[in-house]
């Protein structure tokens, strides 16, 4: 298991950079893996798609999907693909400090 | 060759929900990992961008060897419509939207939907016979140009 400095923080990380501990996750880590994935700064909108995501997970066990984030009125697909460039499931699971979302949609 | 795809344009030319299905889920598939797409419906595969046709797709029960049922019986009343209504729901619960929703959801990814000019021709179709994300009408020439640099698939 890797592992990764983001500021003063220490955190295990997979070989794609996905954190492995979720305890080890603080807002501030969030920011810097978001600047690693090139978005300079989390805007609040950002945060709206991060904590649905995170409190997703703790109620069903699994990132959300572009469509359910979509479906639930949380952010609409345009948007999401604007706010996280290139690829943004992954991307926004990632800042989130979620394991890989496996799956083709 | 490079290590990573790009770009692709992927052709869906079959009818049907078994045909339209695998190029929507590869078109979506890249958008979702950053590759820029291109999608090119022809012959039958406009079914899925036709306004009065893509919410209503079947699964074929007959000639299809892939249900792994004899075609005498897939002739049988109502035996497409349930193979559509099971099929159907196994994909809502693999959160794979409905063909409407899904061409909705792979454009606002921004992938360009584009409908074949001559099958457009052949039909006798119109531009505002198409659901509002089909970009435009292209000839086989025009779609070699899209696609310059990328990868083709042809489903």
């Amino acid at each position: 298991m890797a592992q990764k400095q983001y500021g003063t923080a220490i955190v295990e990380v997979d070989a794609e950079g996905f954190m492995s501990d979720f305890s080890q996750w603080t807002r501030e880590v969030a920011a810097a893996i978001a600047r690693e994935e090139g978005i300079a700064e989390l805007t609040p909108v950002h945060w709206k798609v991060i904590d649905y995501i995170q409190r997703d997970f703790r109620e069903n066990g699994q990132v959300p999907s572009i469509r359910k984030l979509n479906k639930s009125g949380v952010i609409g697909t345009k948007e999401l693909y604007a706010l996280f460039p290139g690829g943004p499931a992954k991307k926004a699971a990632k800042i989130a400090g979620m394991k890989k979302p496996e799956g083709c949609v | 060759m490079a290590d990573k795809i790009t770009k692709v344009s992927i052709i869906i030319s079959k009818g049907g929900l078994d045909g339209v299905y695998p190029g929507l889920i590869l078109a979506n598939g890249a958008r979702m990992e950053g590759i820029e797409a291109n999608l090119f419906f022809t012959f039958f595969g406009q079914d899925a961008i036709t306004k009065k046709r893509m919410g209503k797709i079947k699964v074929a029960t007959v000639g299809n060897p892939g249900m792994h049922m004899a075609s005498l019986l897939g002739v049988l009343p109502g035996m497409s419509a349930m193979a559509t209504s099971m099929m159907k729901k196994t994909m809502e619960k693999l959160d794979i939207p409905p063909v409407p929703e899904y061409i909705e959801m792979i454009s606002d990814a921004g992938c360009k939907l584009y409908a074949c000019k001559m099958t457009v021709d052949m039909f006798k179709l119109k531009k505002e016979d198409f659901c509002p994300q089909v970009d435009s009408i292209i000839t086989v020439g025009k779609f070699y140009e899209l696609a310059a640099g990328g990868e083709i698939i042809f489903t």
